[in-house]
């Protein structure tokens, strides 16, 4: 893919900057490292706090009757709480996963605050403005950036340029001012840490960057170590551990179902996974550890101990924090108990591992 | 007298009298970012020339590392087992892969020379 092709964030010109190394994702340029690397950037935001762009995600406002989005997300929309965010599934017609996304309810506001992933957004938009057309009106707000402040010491740092804002708990989400620009800060994020996500003006970010960036316990963090830490905290990447030939429950994200959800199940696909809720599945996601130091990518196959053919491994790779390989991967739900001892088809040997229950590093949210 | 030659993939080749030790190259090493885990040759394993013979894996991804020049492995270094960041620390000297004896005098001429690689690094 020609670079000329890709779409830039707010931050571009910070990210050379920094000397990150610039790589083609989900249709932007994006820095995948930068000169300390994905280990050091991991251990650091495990460490201290590390900040990430992630402009390149889709934040869209809904307007209009936003409990209409209920026919496309088994999660609680109507009973949402001013000030809170939640974690939703965006359902195909047949109830697998389209995918998934952020939802929050402003204080003193009528309309709902989305985030979905980048690779996906442009196709999320156009299908809730779709399905749900007449009901809502859906705003896309590509002008904004979004900026992750993660790790145990982001919430030291930004109260320093958000004074009051220590004050959110996990979940939790505000309009307020980061350095004097107006941002939506919610306690949330994708490492398995304390931290923020900040919604910015695109005209900000960069000023508001390089102020985080300024902080001593600050450094920037790439894709490469994102990825790393959704793993080890045991969380999904859509496109790969979950995608539109996954259901929410051989996913194990049933408990994103909101409890009147289930009483009514009046979402896309509700017969049928209200069904595999009750009946169970044929397969279900899980945690492995491979034995040894050789790491099982996306795509490994996974064998009993006789060797028979069973799963196969959706996100592999190596835990900097644990200095060992991780994988998630779906089994037959035979296997799907913890300590089933299997196989990873590595390179033509089979390698030991075990079920393991996740997250592979504790959560470290403040609740 | 030692010679050091390289590959488009980015080994280098070092013949000292009648054996060659391979590794990859501080490019390569740089490009990867940092490397957790290798998987070396056992000791006897016949290689051909631009046949996979070891592994090498980033946080990130795993790649392959190919023989140079046909040869029998005549040894490997474990020590990279353990600490698999000798590549990136010393890729050209303590990260070595494996070592080849029965080389062809003629394919090792073949490959570029420290010159004719610093050239080919401009292109890529």
């Amino acid at each position: 893919m020609s670079t000329e092709s890709l779409r830039r964030t707010p931050l571009h010109a910070l990210h050379l900057e920094l000397g990150g190394r610039m790589v083609p994702f989900a249709g932007y340029e994006m820095p995948v490292q930068y000169p300390a690397g994905i280990l050091k950037e991991h251990l650091h935001t495990r460490a201290k706090a590390g900040l990430f762009d992630v402009s390149h995600m889709g934040q869209a406002f809904l307007s209009g009757d936003t409990a209409a989005l209920e026919r496309l997300t088994p999660a609680d929309v109507a009973g949402l709480k001013e000030g809170r965010q939640r974690y939703g599934l965006l359902l195909t017609p047949s109830g697998t996963i389209k995918d998934d996304f952020m939802f929050s309810r402003l204080e003193g506001e009528a309309d709902l605050y989305l985030v979905v992933n980048a690779g996906t957004k442009e196709g999320d938009f156009a299908y809730i403005a779709q399905q749900l057309a007449g009901a809502v009106t859906l705003t896309p707000r590509p002008d904004r950036a979004l900026l992750a402040l993660q790790g145990p010491m982001a919430a030291a740092v930004l109260e320093r340029h958000a004074p009051g804002i220590s004050g959110l708990s996990f979940m939790q989400v505000a309009r307020t001012s980061v350095a004097g620009a107006p941002a939506i800060v919610s306690r949330t994020g994708y490492t398995g840490e304390d931290g923020f996500e900040i919604s910015l003006e695109g005209g900000d970010a960069e000023r508001v960057a390089r102020i985080l960036l300024g902080e001593a316990e600050v450094l920037p963090i790439g894709l490469g170590a994102r990825d790393s830490l959704r793993l080890e905290a045991g969380l999904c990447l859509y496109g790969h551990d979950i995608d539109e030939s996954t259901d929410p429950v051989e996913a194990g994200l049933v408990w994103s179902i909101g409890k009147r959800r289930k009483m009514e199940p009046t979402f896309l696909g509700g017969p049928g996974i209200m069904d595999a809720l009750t009946h169970g599945t044929a397969r279900k996601r899980v945690g492995i550890r491979p034995e040894g130091r050789a790491p099982a990518r996306e795509g490994t196959e996974i064998a009993d101990t006789s060797g028979r053919v069973i799963g196969k491994v959706t996100s592999g790779g190596f835990s900097p924090s644990l200095n060992a390989p991780i994988a998630m991967g779906y089994v037959q739900s035979a296997f799907a108990a913890d300590g089933t001892a299997l196989n990873l088809l590595v390179r033509g040997n089979a390698l030991p591992a075990t079920v393991v229950p996740m997250p592979f590093v504790p959560h470290n949210y403040r609740r | 007298m030692s010679e050091v030659r390289y590959t488009d993939q980015h080994e280098w080749i070092r013949m000292d009298g009648d054996e060659a030790t391979v590794g990859i190259t501080r490019h390569a090493a740089e490009s990867l970012g940092d490397v957790v885990f290798v998987e070396v040759p056992a000791v006897g394993k016949a290689v051909k020339a631009g046949g996979e013979a070891a592994v090498v894996e980033s946080v990130k991804a795993a790649s392959d590392v190919y023989a140079p020049v046909s040869g029998t492995v005549s040894a490997a270094n474990d020590a990279l087992a353990t600490e698999p960041s000798k590549v990136n620390d010393d890729p050209e000297g303590a990260g070595w892969f494996f070592r080849l004896k029965g080389v062809s005098a003629e394919e090792f001429g073949k490959l570029m020379d420290e010159a004719a690689y610093k050239k080919f690094l401009e292109t890529v």
